[in-house]
């Protein structure tokens, strides 16, 4: 049996900023112990963060006849952290054109990381003559 | 697909809302369960929604939605609510002044300036970013220096990128955000610089902005120099010693296009001095009672503009007190005044209420000068004695702490001032008196 090491991990669940400890084998996999979390939420991130890291993505993508050259846009869950970064490149290829609804699938399964990239908001089409 | 009817404005108003972000939103829809029925938000932007609508990133929501939202998406569903209850909003909207009266004049892009009638008032203006002027950072005057939120607004709504190489001044969180939404724009940031030993932002934004990217953070440094003609072309950073003062022989220059300074918000209360309202010194905010009430009858007052908020969904809780308490004041059912006076004492820069009143239960926010292990909270009585003490995790001057302040806590208490600290554990009792004025 290998010796066990505790990894620090700070928890990104919300403002509170819990300092989480995970006991485990250095080869990560085999997690003895989670310690510093206030709520559930952290023991889960804690889990997560030692084994595979996934990461909310929020970019923009060009739209065209709104009010604002870019659309806001989500991961519909947490993605591999290893592709965020591909991720907000391909999307940066994207044009899409208003009208577009909150919520809409912008790009479906994206670059196969099993998330949906969304609108995080409404956005009208223009009508003449406005500005 | 949300789209607000376009209809005249009324003469007369119970409530006038000054600002359409997620405060003043939040206050219209509590407005009317205050018992108000004709409430109108007034917001300078084409659209209402506040600064979210540039915070394209998560995190928002937790407490107030129950879900981890964007900024649009917060905001969004602050306006449907708003809309939902048949608020007005009038974009492209100023307020010029507010009188005596509660007479609001108020200059639109369609009807020029005009008069409108309000019972009550609520003013939710926010707060704008320090510059570079705040701090007086020395060097030629180039082009290429922003503040972090500007940069935000460029990159996430005209898709404009401030430049290619940026350094970043002040670990503040919208400068953490916007290190991270650089990188993945393509903008190498070389780097963060933090004058104080510690980060100013929260942690979670520190490890999903800096450590996912590897951006360096350089603390105790700060921008000692910019230099360029037309255009920033490099800045000198020094680490500073104990008093904050740069050590120039150990100074380096980073070259770069651009230069971020997130260094702080400021309330932004022009008009709430115009209407000369009491305002703390500390906050630069209205000084409020328990019902979120300015030192004039019938204004409240709401969110960043009454002191800096870490996070929206206490933004969005204040707001509801305050509008609601707007709604209670035009039918005439506003509690008593209050009591008691809240006075920051040792390690607290300040709270917000002002007072409260002893039998109703309040949200106390106050803020920590400086970062104390397992401290405790107490609150201290005109005589010093302690008259309710709790012990918490941690403070640390850029989280707030919020205190809920219940009757049974002080029904032992009949004076009118109470004192508010926050103490090392082992501290005697005796240190209490070292407690700074109150503004």
């Amino acid at each position: 049996m290998s010796e066990i090491h505790t990894f620090h991990y700070l928890c990104i669940g919300c403002p509170l900023g819990c300092r989480l400890e995970v006991d485990a084998e250095p080869e990560r996999q085999s997690v003895v112990e989670v310690r510093g979390f206030a709520c559930r939420r952290g023991r889960e991130y804690a889990l997560q963060e030692h084994t595979a890291p996934r990461r909310i993505v929020t970019t923009t993508v060009a739209i065209t006849g709104a009010r604002w050259a870019r659309l806001p846009v989500r991961s519909s869950a947490p993605a591999p952290k290893d592709k965020v970064r591909a991720i907000c490149n391909a999307l940066r290829e994207l044009r899409v054109s208003a009208p577009v609804a909150m919520g809409d699938i912008i790009v479906s399964n994206i670059l196969d990381s099993g998330v949906d990239i969304v609108a995080s908001r409404d956005m009208a089409a223009l009508l003449p003559g406005d500005s | 697909m949300i789209t607000a009817a376009p209809r005249h404005l009324r003469a007369s108003y119970d409530v006038v809302i000054v600002g359409g972000g997620p405060a003043g939103l939040e206050a219209a829809v509590a407005a009317q369960a205050g018992g108000a029925t004709h409430v109108l938000v007034v917001d300078r932007e084409a659209e209402a929604g506040g600064i979210l609508l540039q915070c394209i990133h998560s995190g928002f929501g937790l407490h107030r939605f129950g879900a981890e939202l964007t900024g649009p998406e917060y905001a969004q569903r602050a306006l449907a609510q708003a809309l939902e209850h048949d608020i007005d909003i009038v974009t492209d909207a100023y307020v010029l002044d507010i009188d005596a009266q509660n007479r609001v004049k108020l200059m639109t892009t369609t009807e020029g300036v005009s008069l409108v009638d309000a019972r009550a008032v609520v003013l939710a203006m926010g707060a704008r970013e320090r510059t570079r002027a705040a701090i007086r950072i020395p060097g030629t005057r180039p082009a290429g220096v922003f503040t972090a939120g500007l940069a935000q607004r460029l990159v996430n709504l005209y898709g404009v990128l401030p430049g290619r190489r940026a350094v970043i001044l002040g670990s503040g969180d919208i400068g953490l955000i916007m290190a991270r939404r650089l990188t993945l724009e393509g903008v190498e940031v070389a780097g963060v610089f933090e004058i104080m030993p510690h980060a100013n932002g929260l942690n979670r934004n520190i490890v999903q902005c800096l450590h996912d990217f590897d951006i360096p953070l350089h603390l105790s440094t700060t921008i000692v120099e910019i230099h360029g003609a037309r255009r920033v072309n490099k800045v000198t950073v020094a680490p500073v010693d104990a008093a904050l003062q740069p050590c120039l022989d150990r100074a380096w220059e980073a070259p770069c296009d651009t230069v971020l300074v997130s260094i702080g918000l400021i309330p932004e209360n022009e008009l709430s001095q115009q209407m000369r309202l009491r305002l703390d010194p500390v906050t630069r905010g209205p000084v409020v009672t328990s019902a979120m009430e300015c030192s004039r009858n019938g204004v409240f007052a709401c969110g960043n503009v009454v002191h800096i908020h870490d996070i929206v969904d206490f933004v969005s809780s204040e707001a509801a007190l305050a509008g609601f308490s707007a709604g209670q004041f035009v039918t005439g059912a506003l509690p008593p005044p209050d009591n008691v006076r809240l006075l920051p004492g040792e390690n607290v820069a300040y709270c917000v209420p002002h007072t409260i009143a002893t039998e109703r239960e309040h949200t106390v926010y106050l803020r920590a000068r400086r970062l104390l292990d397992a401290p405790t909270l107490r609150l201290v009585d005109g005589a010093g004695a302690i008259v309710y003490e709790k012990r918490l995790r941690y403070v640390f001057p850029a989280e707030m702490v919020n205190l809920k302040l219940r009757p049974a806590i002080l029904q032992h208490f009949h004076g009118d001032v109470l004192r508010v600290e926050l103490v090392r554990h082992t501290d005697p009792r005796d240190e209490s008196t070292q407690g700074e004025a109150a503004p």
